[in-house]
Formats: structure tokens, C-alpha cells, sequence
């Protein structure tokens, strides 16, 4: 099935080259949501994703990003979703590159505000 | 993120709310005596759970939020009622991927499936020619799996899987295997020689060769980003660098084994009583095996390591797979029998002849196994079954 690149083992440098430009193009004051087709398990580390059509799995490494991931939904934008949940502004980044890696995956999806 | 207090794998170790990934042999049953078969399948046991446990074990399975079971058999499309189950468990979202050897995959089938977008199938070969193949799985049994990857194909099917067994007769074939499966838009899929089940009669003169794994090695390293192991290969770690996957033993951690008559084992390939964890017909049904077995809490306790733990490589291949280990008569603790250091040579060679474990169960068909030329032996069923197939894995 469809092999995505966040998925492989790349060299350093085009590595971060390409998950620099990932997070730059994610737009945080977008609303979004957990994919439709996206199943999450809570777990004692964070929380398991699964999405049915891509067949793909992803972790959750801590309660407040899946606290982030869990109220997209509700929240007007991924920032207010960061910002509800607790996290500084030193931390915005790396959510924010969090939630890149998860929208490149198609575990989140922007939605359309009617 | 930085809340985090252990590495994502020392998680894993600790064990999961459910598993990631769960095997489900549906049936002993199988039309077909491959001498590999890690679940010594052939005739159907009479105490088989019956649809109206295989649904409770699915609303189980729906609570627990496994996402998606691999069934397996024997031959699970012989169960009459096999498609009434897979139904059930796509209405419950719980997803289906199963292994046949393709002797029911009719067009007719094949259209059902392609409608399906919650089901996957995975059609066994263990030879990339008629010759190789058919020597371990049985007469006429490449053309079987080739007809049903037509009828997939032809159905518009896109992406099914194609799974070998690696053995000392086709690694040679590798790149004849991916060339078939490119042929049908298919994913290929290849996984360990066990010596679990019937696999145990045949290991000694089909698992591959030392220079043989290098090679293996080598080609994943070079192909792996299309080609799926199951994480079978995480002993490979030991050459020097990780192939993709969780590459740990996942035993009673992330996988497990549900078999036909809801005894759970630790994983597909250790069908043995000292990884019985439990049934689902007890109290508690599978959630509490799972859970609260003895067994699985023993598994997800730190392990030693034990004579490997010096080694330079354990961090890597951390010490193998246990049921490789087990039915060949080696210590739990100490090397797998293909330990790339070679400890595992020199530890077999210790192994008394006829002491190693058999497997508690046997469902063979009477007639004996089908194999045509004993010096052609193959691959084994059991390895089809690895619960991680198919993922890909990312953390965040």
C-alpha cells in the first residue's frame, strides 16, 4: 500500500531539510480535525492512530499532544487547540511539527469552517 | 515530546492497553500439507469456536480498539461461515487482513473484495517458480496462487499482498519475487523460516544459510522501503544496521496469537503450552488474557538478556525470537539459532538430537505432509501470520 516518506530512514541532512519545509508549509491557525477514517487508542504513553485507508499506524509520545489532537475538532485553529491544552510558546514548534508529520500522514485533515 | 519518560520501544516492552497487531487462525483446517505449516494445520478441530464466539471475541476486539486482526488458519476460507465473520468485523471497525493460499479466490471473490475497503489479502508463494514452489507447499499450488492473483488483479484489485517464506531454495529468488509481485500492482512480503509446527521437521534443511542471510540482508537494506517483513528480520539488526519495523520481539507486548479454539498464545509461532497465556472463553474473555495473564506479565517484565547481553550486537537484534529459539532446543536467554555472530551454530551444537520441544498440538492431515522431493523442502505457513504486517511505523 502507499509507502509515505516520513516513513523512511533518511540521511541527516535531507532529512531535516525536508521536515523543515514540512513544518513551515503546515498552517497552525487553520482549523483541523482527526481524519474521519482515523481511529485513536488511548495508551499509558500518549495514544496509538490508526488510519483505515492508508493502513498506517503513528504514536502519540504524550498526553498533552494528544490532548492538542483530540480537541482539533472544537477549536478554531491548531494554535488555540496548543494553547487550550497548555503548551508555551517556547514548545509551539515542536507541535507544530508534531502535527506537520500528522497532516503529511493524513492522520489529521484540514476542515472547512461553514 | 519531552514529557515523555522512556524511549517509545521500552514502552512498547511494557506492554499495550491491547496488542497492535493480532493473529487469529480461524481454522485448522487447510486443503493443503505445506511442510513448513507453523500451525501443523490439515484437519479441522472439533472444538472450534463457533460464529457466535468468533463475534464475541470481535465486539471484544472492537472495545479493546484492536484495529485490525490478521486471519489466518489452516486455510480460513474453507470455514463456510468466513465471510459472514469478516462482515462482522468491518461493521464493528475492526479490520481484516487475511492470508490464503488462494484456492477460493474466485472472480466472484475477487469483486467482493474490491469493493471492500477494509479488507486486505495476502496470497502465499514460497517459490517464485512452479518447481520451487510447489516442492513446499504441494502440487499444483503455484498455479492456485497465481490464478488468484489474476482474479484480484483483474478485479481491480491494486496493492494485495504477496507473502513468502524465506528459505535456503528461493532466496535466490527475490528479485523474481518482487518482479511478480510489480507485475500484479501487488506488495511483496517476505518472512522468516520458523522451525514452529510442522516448520520444526524441515528447519534444520530449509532455513537459509549463514551466507545466504547476509545476502537477504543485503537486498533489504537495498529494497526494503517497498517490501514488507513483518519485523521477522529484527535478528538482521546484528549486522550492523536496523532494518525497518519495531524491530523487538513483540511476544504477549504489541502481538499475540487468538488460535481456532480461542487458546491465546504469546505469538503465531510459539504454539507450544509454555506460551498458552489463556482462552477466550474464560471469565474475562480475551481483554483479561491479554491483561492480567500470567504469562504476558512475566513477558513484559525486563528481560536479562542472559549470555547475550555482552555481546556487541544485542542492543540491535536483542537476542532474537523466542519461538526460534525455543523449538530448536536453545535457552530463552541466550542466542537466536541464526544469531549473526554465529553464536547460535555453536549453540545448537550442543542441543542434544531429539531433546528440542515439539509442538503441543498437531491437526496434520493423516495422510502426511505433501512434499514431493524431500530435499526440496519450504517455507512455513506460520511466518504469513506476523501481526506488524503491513505497518508502517512513525512516532511523533
Amino acid at each position: 500500500m502507499s509507502k509515505r516518506s516520513s516513513s523512511k530512514r533518511c540521511r541527516s541532512t535531507a532529512c531535516a531539510v525536508s521536515t523543515d519545509t514540512l513544518t513551515a508549509s503546515f498552517d497552525l491557525d487553520a482549523a483541523w480535525q482527526v481524519d474521519p477514517q482515523v481511529s485513536i487508542r488511548p495508551e499509558r504513553f500518549g495514544a496509538l492512530l490508526y488510519h483505515f485507508g492508508t493502513r498506517r499506524l503513528s504514536f502519540l509520545k504524550s498526553p498533552t499532544l494528544v490532548a492538542v489532537v483530540a480537541s482539533l475538532a472544537q477549536q478554531p485553529s491548531a494554535r488555540a487547540a496548543c494553547i487550550e491544552a497548555g503548551v508555551t510558546i517556547e514548545d509551539l514548534p515542536k507541535y507544530r511539527a508534531a502535527l506537520a508529520t500528522l497532516a503529511a500522514s493524513r492522520m489529521i485533515s484540514e476542515r472547512n469552517l461553514a | 515530546m519531552t514529557t515523555i519518560p522512556l524511549p517509545l520501544l521500552e514502552q512498547f516492552q511494557f506492554g499495550l492497553e491491547a496488542p497492535i497487531c493480532l493473529t487469529w487462525e480461524l481454522t485448522y483446517a487447510c486443503n493443503l500439507s505445506c511442510v513448513h505449516c507453523l500451525s501443523s494445520s490439515g484437519r479441522r478441530d472439533p472444538r472450534e469456536l463457533s460464529m457466535a464466539e468468533c463475534k464475541t471475541v470481535i465486539e471484544e476486539l472492537a472495545r479493546m480498539q484492536v484495529f485490525y486482526v490478521n486471519i489466518g488458519g489452516g486455510e480460513p476460507t474453507v470455514r463456510p461461515d468466513f465471510w459472514e465473520l469478516v462482515d462482522y468485523a468491518t461493521t464493528h471497525h475492526v479490520g481484516v487482513k487475511f492470508s490464503t493460499n488462494g484456492v477460493k479466490i474466485t472472480p466472484e471473490v475477487a469483486r467482493r473484495l474490491a469493493a471492500s475497503d477494509y479488507v486486505d489479502v495476502q496470497i502465499s508463494l514460497d517459490g517464485a517458480s512452479v518447481e520451487i514452489n510447489d516442492a513446499v507447499r504441494g502440487h499444483g499450488t503455484y498455479d492456485t496462487a497465481l490464478r488468484a492473483m489474476q482474479n484480484l488483479t483483474d478485479a481491480g484489485v491494486r496493492g494485495f499482498k504477496i507473502s513468502v517464506v524465506m528459505t535456503r531454495h528461493n532466496v535466490a529468488q527475490l528479485d523474481d519475487f518482487k518482479a511478480i509481485a510489480d507485475r500484479f500492482n501487488a506488495q511483496l512480503r517476505i518472512t522468516r523460516l520458523r522451525p514452529s509446527g510442522r516448520g520444526a521437521d524441515v528447519w534444520d534443511e530449509l532455513h537459509v544459510t549463514a551466507g545466504q542471510q547476509r545476502q537477504l540482508y543485503e537486498w533489504l537494506v537495498a529494497n526494503g522501503e517497498d517490501v514488507l517483513t513483518g519485523d521477522s528480520f529484527f535478528h538482521l539488526a546484528g549486522y550492523g544496521k536496523a532494518l525497518p519495523g519495531l524491530n523487538l520481539c513483540g511476544a504477549g507486548r504489541v502481538v499475540c496469537l487468538i488460535d481456532p479454539v480461542g487458546d491465546v498464545y504469546a505469538c503465531p509461532f510459539a504454539i507450544h503450552e509454555n506460551f498458552l497465556a489463556g482462552n477466550v472463553r474464560d471469565a474475562g474473555g480475551f481483554t483479561a488474557v491479554w491483561r492480567t495473564s500470567e504469562l504476558f506479565t512475566e513477558l513484559r517484565r525486563p528481560q536479562t538478556g542472559g549470555a547475550c547481553r555482552s555481546c556487541s550486537a544485542y542492543d540491535a537484534c536483542r537476542g532474537g525470537c523466542m519461538a526460534a529459539k525455543f523449538f530448536t532446543g536453545l535457552p530463552l536467554d541466550g542466542p537466536d539459532p541464526e544469531c549473526v555472530k554465529g553464536h547460535g551454530e555453536v549453540a545448537l551444537a550442543g542441543v542434544a538430537a531429539g531433546t528440542a520441544p515439539r509442538p503441543s498440538l498437531d491437526h496434520s492431515h493423516r495422510t502426511g505432509v505433501v512434499p514431493l522431493t524431500l530435499s526440496r523442502r519450504g517455507p512455513d505457513r506460520a511466518c504469513e501470520q506476523n501481526p506488524l504486517t503491513g505497518l508502517t511505523l512513525t512516532g511523533h
